[in-house]
């Protein structure tokens, strides 16, 4: 089974985002960045798909700026085979990655797709889907627990009420949930060794798909904020204060 | 303009959030009609056909959309949307596991968990975890839309909308029901309680989250968790609050030993009264509270149930 994971570079998740004064945006300058964590976690599982014998390759995609290159690394280190950079300075759609994702899961010939639930930037949560449509392949999303079996794949998802049984045959794309497993951190040696893998350079004019922004961003702006109460004293106050409130 | 709003049900009962996204979709103007896609949902089509301002309802009955899930949605959907400009549905896991597909197959940009409407194309939402809003205006010819629906008032009864059956989707699918575990629970559901008592990595143990459940009965609240709490396995999946968990809005929040992370106060920031329980004062939780009681939650937990 011939594995495809791909991996976005993003705010890192400890960094609290900043709206710019213009409200153009979120100010992306000088701030640390990583790998989306749902994407460490597909990472993860694909490398302990290919201990446990189960994938023969494994291979990362990133879409993005020259940077996007370190979270490739960052993946080879955990344990992937190669990597594939697609080049762009766009801010690109999950539409528009999801057409160059299955452009480029026909070209490998993969038997899976693991991306993350939702990248912790926009918080659109599309992606995994929209390949998984395009393909014409089923989908095991949030996923909570992957067990291969033959030509298919058991999921277990986080879904609202609990958890989730399905069954996909393979072909399939999975998205992955907090639970799935803890991603190791890359040895030293292991990001070394990652420095001699290969990674394609691409750029989306390679996979001749729109790419098109169909949305634009009229303006980004501060949440309503909310300031710090005060302390009570004690239990009992707290109670006096929640009565007047007249929320008990 | 003709908007198709997927109902939130469980073949049983028709669920709130229905409500909520018809809200979402009458703010974008034009007729609304709601999909009611299950087995056995005679009931929650005439419950969907009692919201005020709908058209009609569209109902399919058939086994294999008993479970809602993602490929028989798609193919129910695809075709309708032929009539429509726009399709609305809450961001539950229901149906932000299709909503994808519907927006891939009609070649347009899904736009997820808005928060308000401005206008039949310009929507808000949240990015970052909430640390930003961005308004973002859509040139697809269809929209294709999921609703946080904390951010919606629920759509009042009153209406008598006809009810259409439509055929059955065909198959084959790809993918299979195997099971489910779900969390059983008296207690209101998380994302429409009144009162939510949440509990954090501070609780300690499963066993210890009893404290937090008690309070919560005697407060008639439902339970949520932090990540920490859940990943800990002190209660289930379905507990976690945030970012990427749930979001709530209740009128009372009640954190009880947790820290306040961005992604948890992703999702409950928007709660009315917010209260904390922290040993630590420098608790980020502090920044976002009304009420902040300093104190060890084995002792205050306990003392606040008695004192209810
Ligand atoms: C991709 C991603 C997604 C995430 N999504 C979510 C999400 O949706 N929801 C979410 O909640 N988190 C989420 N997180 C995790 C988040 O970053 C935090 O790690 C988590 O919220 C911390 O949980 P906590 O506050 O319970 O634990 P901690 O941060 O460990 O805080 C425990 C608190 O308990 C207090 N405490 C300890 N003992 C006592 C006592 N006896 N009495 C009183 N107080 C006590 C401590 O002072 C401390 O403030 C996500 C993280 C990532 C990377
Ligand atoms: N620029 C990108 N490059 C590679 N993978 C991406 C990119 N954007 C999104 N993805 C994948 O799609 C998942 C969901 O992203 P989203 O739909 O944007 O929330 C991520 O977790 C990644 O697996």
């Amino acid at each position: 089974m011939k594995v495809l994971i791909p991996v976005k570079r993003v705010l890192d998740y400890n960094v609290k985002a900043r709206v710019k004064t213009d409200e153009s945006g979120v100010d992306l300058a000088n701030v640390k960045m990583s790998m989306n964590p749902f994407d460490e976690i597909s990472v993860e599982e694909a490398v302990r798909m290919q201990s446990a014998g189960n994938a023969s390759e494994t291979i990362v995609v990133s879409i993005g700026p020259d940077k996007a290159q370190e979270t490739i690394r960052t993946a080879l280190a955990m344990g992937i085979d190669r990597g594939i950079h697609v080049k762009t300075d766009e801010n690109l759609e999950p539409l528009a990655i999801a057409k160059i994702l299955k452009a480029i899961a026909l070209a490998e010939g993969v038997d899976l797709v693991i991306a993350g639930k939702q990248a912790i930037d926009g918080d659109n949560g599309a992606t995994g889907s929209m390949l998984a449509a395009m393909l014409g392949w089923p989908q095991g999303t949030f996923a909570n627990e992957i067990t291969k079996d033959g030509e298919s794949l058991t999921v277990s998802r986080e879904v609202d009420g609990g958890l989730q049984t399905v069954k996909v045959t393979l072909p399939a794309v999975v998205t992955t949930d907090l639970r799935l497993n803890e991603p190791r951190y890359a040895k030293l040696p292991d990001i070394m060794k990652a420095k001699r893998k290969p990674i394609d350079a691409k750029t989306p004019a390679d996979f001749d798909v729109d790419i098109t922004p169909r949305l634009t961003t009229v303006k980004v702006s501060e949440p309503a904020g909310r300031s710090a109460g005060i302390i009570v004293e004690d239990v009992n106050a707290l109670v006096a204060a929640l009565k007047k409130e007249g929320v008990i | 303009m003709a908007i198709l709003v997927v109902a939130e049900h469980d073949n049983v009962v028709l669920k709130d959030a229905t409500h909520k996204a018809v809200t979402a979709a009458a703010a974008m103007g034009g007729d609304v009609d709601i999909l009611v896609a299950g087995k056995g949902v005679k009931d929650v089509s005439a419950a969907a056909a009692k919201i005020a301002g709908v058209r009609k309802i569209i109902a399919v009955d058939h086994e294999s959309l008993r479970r809602q899930l993602a490929e028989a949605m798609q193919e129910i959907i695809v075709p309708l949307m032929d009539g429509y400009d726009a399709i609305v549905a809450p961001d539950t896991t229901t149906h932000k596991n299709y909503m994808p597909r519907v927006a891939a197959m009609l070649d347009v940009m899904q736009i997820s968990s808005i928060t308000g409407v401005e206008s039949a194309d310009t929507f808000v939402r949240p990015i970052y975890a909430g640390n930003a809003m961005a308004t973002v205006k859509s040139s697809d010819p269809k929209k294709v839309v999921t609703v946080r629906t904390t951010a919606f008032n629920a759509a009042a009864e009153g209406g008598s909308a006809s009810i259409e059956v439509i055929a059955d989707p065909k198959g084959p699918f790809k993918s299979e029901y195997i099971g489910e575990e779900l969390s059983k629970s008296d207690r209101p559901e998380l994302t429409a309680a009144k009162i939510v008592v949440s509990g954090g990595r501070g609780v300690g143990s499963a066993e210890n989250f009893a404290i937090i459940e008690s309070l919560a009965d005697k407060l008639g609240a439902a339970v949520g968790a932090s990540r920490a709490a859940v990943d800990a396995g002190y209660v289930p999946n379905d507990y976690q609050v945030g970012q990427t968990g749930k979001a709530v809005a209740p009128a009372l929040y009640i954190a009880i030993g947790i820290s306040g992370a961005i992604q948890h106060l992703a999702g409950m920031k928007d709660s009315k009264i917010i209260v904390a329980i922290n040993k630590d004062e420098d608790a980020p939780i502090f920044q976002v509270a009304d009420y902040g009681l300093v104190a060890d939650l084995f002792n205050a937990v306990p003392e606040l149930d008695a004192a209810l």
